[in-house]
């Protein structure tokens, strides 16, 4: 009987959830780690690179990404071939089973910011929010260090 | 007798098809030769282009320093940046040593890449990497030289509708321009360090 309250329960705070991501898994998505290159102008698309763990125990399906600092970014994936020819492509829906840590890094999966709205300035940040099929939403301050930046530290 | 010549023209025909083939899977340059001793480079660099300040360059310039010499365009926002930090790093790294090293930048997308695009991409990087660029025939020819791949790929979300494929190698060259070695994409700047001492 206990239970049957304890579920009636749950199931109404999520009904009182309103549109907020309630249990599914993007609560539980971490994203660290995220770095950028400094832009020459707006003329040229930008990148940005992160980790994006899945803490939880179910999975979650990274949608899209969104920015004031771009009005076209996506989640782009480049690829190698056998013979070394690079190219990159739209990378779609990413899948991220419980546990498990998705790189955005160069050479992979990379935030592709099309149409910057403005340059990228080293030292400064911009916000990136990533969003789930769950509906709900992540967002991560970026901060945008030097051009020959290699990595997040530097 | 008819038939047997034709046989044989075949057969040759089948011979140039198999050279060829075997050719290309070796990513040999037109101007490579077999017969030399095994010293000889499998190819060599040969190029006229223009650079990022709007004077003609060839390999001739370089005589006598290694050439480190990579392909891609200045739309390019993730392998190119990443290859072009790693090149300054290496750069950095030779302290000293750095002027017996010219680097330079190729584009593949010359119809955007102008020597002004590049004045203002390739250089910010590093002051000494060298961005060559040319008329799509220029540089459509220097896949004949080099062994490397370039496309365009048609992209309506991508800037100008396209982006571009290419062949993510850095390319070590000797001071007769005699190629030497070569790294995929992703190999980092210690590496490269490493074996460019190790040569020099
Ligand atoms: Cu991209």
């Amino acid at each position: 009987m206990t239970k049957v309250y304890l579920s009636a329960v749950t199931a109404l705070m999520l009904a009182a959830g309103s549109g907020a991501p309630a249990v599914a898994g993007s609560k539980d998505v971490v994203v660290e780690g995220a770095w950028s290159r400094a832009s020459i102008g707006t003329n040229r698309p930008g990148a940005a690179y992160m980790t994006v763990r899945n803490a939880g125990d179910e999975a979650v399906t990274l949608t899209g990404i969104e920015t004031d600092l771009a009005m076209r970014p996506e989640v782009h994936r480049t690829s190698t071939s056998d013979q070394g020819v690079s190219s990159m492509a739209p990378a779609g829906d990413i899948r991220i089973a419980p546990g498990e840590t998705v790189a955005l890094e160069p050479g992979g999966l990379h935030a592709m910011l099309m149409m910057l709205q403005r340059p990228m300035v080293e030292g400064e940040a911009f916000e990136l929010t990533l969003s789930f099929s769950d509906g709900g939403e992540v967002s991560v301050e970026v901060p945008v260090l030097g051009m020959t930046a290699r990595g997040p530290k530097d | 007798m008819q038939l047997t010549a034709i046989q044989k023209f075949l057969w040759v025909l089948v011979g140039i098809a198999g050279l060829t083939f075997v050719w290309g899977l070796l990513w040999m340059g037109p101007r490579s030769d077999q017969s030399g001793s095994s010293q000889d480079p499998a190819f060599s660099a040969a190029f006229e282009l223009t650079d990022h300040q709007g004077q003609i360059r060839s390999e001739e310039d370089f005589a006598g320093r290694w050439m480190l010499i990579f392909f891609g365009f200045a739309n390019c926002p993730d392998v190119c940046p990443t290859t072009l930090a790693e090149v300054a790093a290496v750069m950095d790294g030779l302290d000293g040593d750095a002027d017996k090293v010219q680097p330079i930048f190729i584009s593949i997308d010359p119809e955007r890449d102008t020597p002004q695009a590049l004045a203002e991409f390739v250089p910010l990087f590093d002051e000494r990497i060298i961005g060559l660029t040319g008329t799509p025939e220029q540089i459509a020819a220097t896949s004949d030289t080099f062994p490397i791949y370039f496309e365009r790929i048609d992209d309506a979300s991508a800037p100008d509708g396209y982006t571009m494929g290419h062949s993510s190698h850095l390319f070590l060259f000797d001071g007769q321009a005699g190629f030497v070695d070569s790294w995929p994409y992703g190999t980092t700047a210690e590496e490269i360090l490493t074996d460019l001492r190790k040569r020099m």
